[in-house]
């Protein structure tokens, strides 16, 4: 990073979260993806003379949740206004969103770096606004533009930072904490590679001891949260060499450009767009009342730091730990579902990690469709617990419970896996193994006692490996000793 | 003339419904009528024959299995071209929709329908209800019916017509500043302008979101009210769009009620005819002596009317017509060209000049830098208007006042004049900019023969006192 030493970047994020509502933000148009184009429309969302819009109250108790959760004040009125501009996916030639007096206004994002260093980033706004429809520019040779409508109309909600972010590393950390705190709250998927949650970057850089921002750029077009990291380290970089050469930054827009590894201007500020926004006369401003807060206010779920102080305090668990099963609610909520019936906190959270987690990535499956159920865990784990089955003769069911999704119960009876723990019937085995074994049994009389693993290895060849292995340790190191 | 042209809606409605005449038999005169006489006066750009045909076959079988109900039973009625009817183009009187049919009704077509109105065409107005001449539509300027040289009055000059020539007794206009009140002083009907959120607007092509509502325009006052009636109400489609009570007018409409009714000084200044001076004056004692009493009163925001009018009504035109584009529907030209080139291409040729005037009006007021000087102080100003109303209907009724300065004018004479036509509106956008109910009604004739309105305002949601006030008048003229 030496090439930006001296300066200290300021960036600013304005994200773009799609609501997980049924139906449209002016219509009763169902949201959803991938569908035929131009299937999911209406004269409303279409834009089509003598349409008019009605607010989807749903769409308003997403907005209200998200800016309860990060302690910001939801505006007991608001207004809605038109934004103004001509695009082919645009069908009314205008967006309605909120302009100078947006639902939410205020309120934080805390967020950990991968160093564990704790920052915390102001937001400030959160407003509720519709999506565009979809240009499908030309391939395979066609000479013109597709326009797909489905979207349009789709709920969104933008949050706009405060200029708190000093790193791209930051701005990282801050999309991940938002997108895990919409996840929690239910009203956005965060898929940033389907779209469902868009990020701008407004990014300046500034000598190190000066209070004044320089002059800023908008960053767009970034498709992954490494994208937006890349995007930003990229601008940081080329504002930096283009000050310390001697040039100024100029105010534009750039479009991130995620094969070449690019920025590249769009418009530059004196080609910046005038949206002539004004109130929207189509709709009514938009009210909340205290009770309604209120509602919504108690209904929040549990968010993830909580969760994560939490589960430490009753589960006995390690921070670290805690903060990977916090990862998303449905990770939390399985965890504690396996901690119903099993009374091992530690030992769960361990399984559930490495074990779980780890079948999950390799198959990738999302959590909510394995064929595994908390239950099932519980119930392996007690067998672990109490001896019946060893670790590894767990790993081994617990494969086949993945793939299968049989209870652990069949896949031992199946395998006939059981382990042997009576002393008296493994003391039969080991005593022969002894006898059969002379000049070893002197050898480790005469010291080389790591010859245990080879009379260890024999037990469990001759019990197929499912002798206990404490228990073999135990009589092994007696009976050896004489 | 025939038996039919004497006939109101009312009338009608009862005599379908006791099946002394039946609905097809209306509808076919009416539609033999609108080709006829409505084509003389270029009243109407589609005739809706066959679903017409349709629809009133449709009533009188329903009379034959005694289950038809509705206030407008087999009446037939018309509609402004911006009004959309399913199955038929909706032209607002531009190029720019041509070919243009939506794939939906409005509510108001609904509600007409559903009391049993049949409706038989869509009529001419000025391109996207702008003007107040009906010289500004693609279809050609309408004429009225009165004297084919002169204008109707516009926006609503067709469904204006139409009525005033008898082929409908009831027709729906669209208002925004005066465009039913103005032409229906023009051309000697009445014409009313609801309360803001009365009618629903979903359907209606918008022209000044805040400010449009669909107006009625019909020949007396029963005719009025159920027109009303039958059209209102609270739409879960528009947001604007009021609950609200409906009184029983048709009983109501008799009351000898006296009313205070105010007279606005600021309404009658220089550039108000003489003639039409003298004749609100003698409504005005013609009422006292019949017990109402009256009060002088003021509006001091009135001569901002026009200004504030023309900005927010312009300012949201520009955005509201933003999405003729050329893009989904309607004319698209400049095929060859970029997308710039195509939309400049399209709407250079499909908007005619009124409305490429008022895009660019609306568009320049909202501009960064004159927004604050134009948009936000008119709506101040407008809302100085709103509170203006609401301080003199403490203490009155109802206030009266010239519908317009003048009578009728020439086809031709105001066209290159925009400010001069824009002054029609005076005495009407006032009511539009603050959301009351008004009335037009005709009170007689001109030395020259021609129509004289008489407006009365009212407080919100007091249609009731107007059709009272319409009655008694009414009367009186009988």
């Amino acid at each position: 990073m030496s090439e930006i030493s001296g300066f200290e970047p300021v960036i600013g994020l304005e994200v773009h979260a799609q609501l997980l509502t049924n139906s449209k933000i002016f219509c009763g148009c169902k949201v959803s993806y991938g569908q035929q184009p131009n299937s999911l429309t209406c004269p409303v969302c279409l834009g089509l003379p003598g349409a008019l819009p009605v607010l989807n109250k749903r769409a308003v108790e997403f907005a209200m949740r998200m800016i309860l959760a990060t302690g910001g004040t939801v505006k007991n009125r608001s207004v809605f206004a038109r934004k103004n501009y001509f695009y082919p996916d645009l069908p009314k030639g205008y967006q309605i969103s909120q302009y100078d007096k947006p639902i939410g206004q205020g309120g934080k994002i805390k967020f950990k770096l991968e160093n564990g260093q704790e920052k915390s980033c102001g937001l400030t706004r959160i407003h509720l606004e519709e999506d565009a429809g979809k240009s499908l520019h030309p391939e395979h040779g066609e000479p013109y533009t597709r326009v797909d409508l489905n979207r349009c109309g789709t709920p969104l909600i933008e949050i706009v930072s405060e200029p708190d972010i000093r790193s791209a590393e930051e701005a990282y950390g801050y999309l991940s904490k938002l997108k895990q705190i919409l996840q929690y709250l239910e009203v956005c998927s965060g898929d940033m590679e389907k779209g469902h949650l868009r990020c701008d970057a407004n990014v300046s850089v500034r000598p190190v001891g000066q209070k004044k921002f320089g002059t800023r750029t908008e960053l767009k077009n970034m498709n992954s949260f490494k994208g937006v990291e890349k995007a930003i380290n990229y601008e940081i970089k080329r504002q930096t060499k283009l000050i310390k050469s001697g040039g100024t930054v100029t105010q534009s827009t750039l479009l991130w450009d995620e094969k070449k590894q690019v920025a590249e201007e769009m418009r530059s500020k004196e080609e910046s767009k005038d949206y002539r926004y004004f109130p929207e006369p189509d709709l009514v401003n938009l009210i909340v009342n205290d009770a309604w807060k209120e509602d919504v206010s108690k209904n929040l779920p549990e968010l993830p730091d909580e969760k994560s102080t939490r589960l430490i305090s009753d589960y006995h668990i390690r921070q670290y730990d805690a903060l990977v099963l916090t990862d998303s609610r449905a990770l939390a909520d399985y965890y504690e579902k396996v901690m119903v019936d099993f009374g091992d906190g530690q030992a769960a959270a361990n399984w559930i990690q490495t074990e779980f987690l780890g079948l999950l990535k390799e198959s990738k499956v999302e959590i909510q469709e394995s064929k595994v159920t908390p239950e099932m865990i519980s119930a392996l784990l007690a067998k672990v617990k109490s001896g019946e089955l060893s670790g590894k003769m767990a790993k081994e069911v617990f494969g086949e419970m993945f793939a299968s999704g049989k209870q652990a119960e069949d896949i031992i009876k199946d395998k006939g896996l059981v382990q042997l723990s009576d002393e008296s019937a493994l003391g039969t085995i080991i005593d022969n193994i002894i006898s059969v074994n002379p000049d070893n049994l002197a050898k480790y009389r005469d010291g080389k006692t790591n010859l245990l693993g080879f009379f260890v290895g024999q037990v469990m060849k001759e019990t197929k490996g499912q002798a206990n292995p404490q228990v073999v340790n135990k009589l092994l190191k007696e009976k050896l000793e004489g | 003339m025939s038996e039919y042209k004497k006939l109101s809606a009312s009338e009608i409605s009862a005599k379908v419904k006791s099946r002394e005449l039946k609905a097809v038999d209306i509808a076919r005169e009416a539609i033999e009528l609108a080709k006829t006489d409505g084509k003389k006066l270029n009243a109407f750009i589609t005739i809706c024959e066959e679903k017409a045909l349709a629809q009133a076959e449709a009533i009188d079988k329903k009379l034959e299995n005694g289950d038809a109900q509705g206030d407008l039973l087999g009446v037939p009625v018309a509609l402004k071209d911006n009004i959309i009817y399913q199955d038929y183009e909706t032209t607002c009187g531009s190029h720019i929709l041509d070919k243009f049919k939506p794939p939906y009704d409005s509510t108001c077509a609904k509600n007409l329908i559903n009391a049993g109105a049949v409706i038989i065409g869509k009529t001419n107005l000025d391109e996207f209800a702008m003007g107040s001449s009906n010289e500004n539509s693609y279809y050609g300027p309408v004429k009225n019916p009165i004297n084919h040289k002169l204008v109707p009055g516009g926006s609503s000059g067709g469904s204006t017509a139409v009525v005033a020539e008898k082929i409908v007794p009831i027709a729906f206009g669209s208002e925004t500043g005066g465009s039913v009140r103005q032409p229906a002083s023009f051309c000697g009907v009445l014409g009313l302008k609801p309360t803001y959120g009365a009618i629903s607007r979903y359907g209606l092509v918008a022209f000044g979101s805040s400010l449009d509502q669909i107006s009625p325009l019909a020949r007396n006052s029963e005719d009025i009210a159920l027109a009303y009636k039958v059209a209102s109400g609270r739409d879960q489609m528009d947001s604007t769009s009021v609950a609200f009570e409906h009184p029983d007018y048709l009983k109501e409409l008799n009351s000898s009620r006296k009313f205070k009714i105010g007279i606005p000084k600021e309404y009658f200044v220089d550039g108000l005819s003489d003639e039409i001076e003298k004749s609100v004056r003698d409504v005005i004692i013609f009422l006292e002596k019949n017990g109402h009493s009256f009060t002088q009163i003021s509006l001091p925001m009135t001569d901002k009317a026009i200004a504030v009018y023309y900005i927010i009504s312009s300012a949201e035109a520009s955005a509201n017509l933003a999405r003729f584009d050329g893009v989904k529907y309607g004319l698209r030209e400049g095929k060859d060209k970029d997308l710039l080139g195509m939309y400049g291409d399209t709407r250079s040729a499909g908007f005619g000049d009124e409305v490429k005037r008022r895009i660019m009006l609306g568009t320049y007021v909202l501009s960064s830098g004159y927004y604050d000087a134009y948009y936000i102080k008119a709506s101040k100003v407008r809302e100085l208007m709103v509170r203006d109303f609401e301080k003199v209907f403490e203490s009155v009724d109802l206030i009266i006042s010239p519908t317009t300065p003048t009578t009728a004018f020439k086809i031709g004479e105001k066209i290159d004049d925009p400010l001069a036509m824009y002054l029609s509106d005076i005495f009407t956008a006032p009511a539009n900019l603050s959301g009351i109910p008004a009335v037009s009604l005709p009170l007689g004739k001109s030395s020259d023969n021609l129509p004289i309105g008489v407006q009365f305002m009212a407080p919100h949601f007091s249609e009731l006192s107007l059709f009272q006030i319409s009655k008694q008048l009414e009367s009186h003229n009988n």
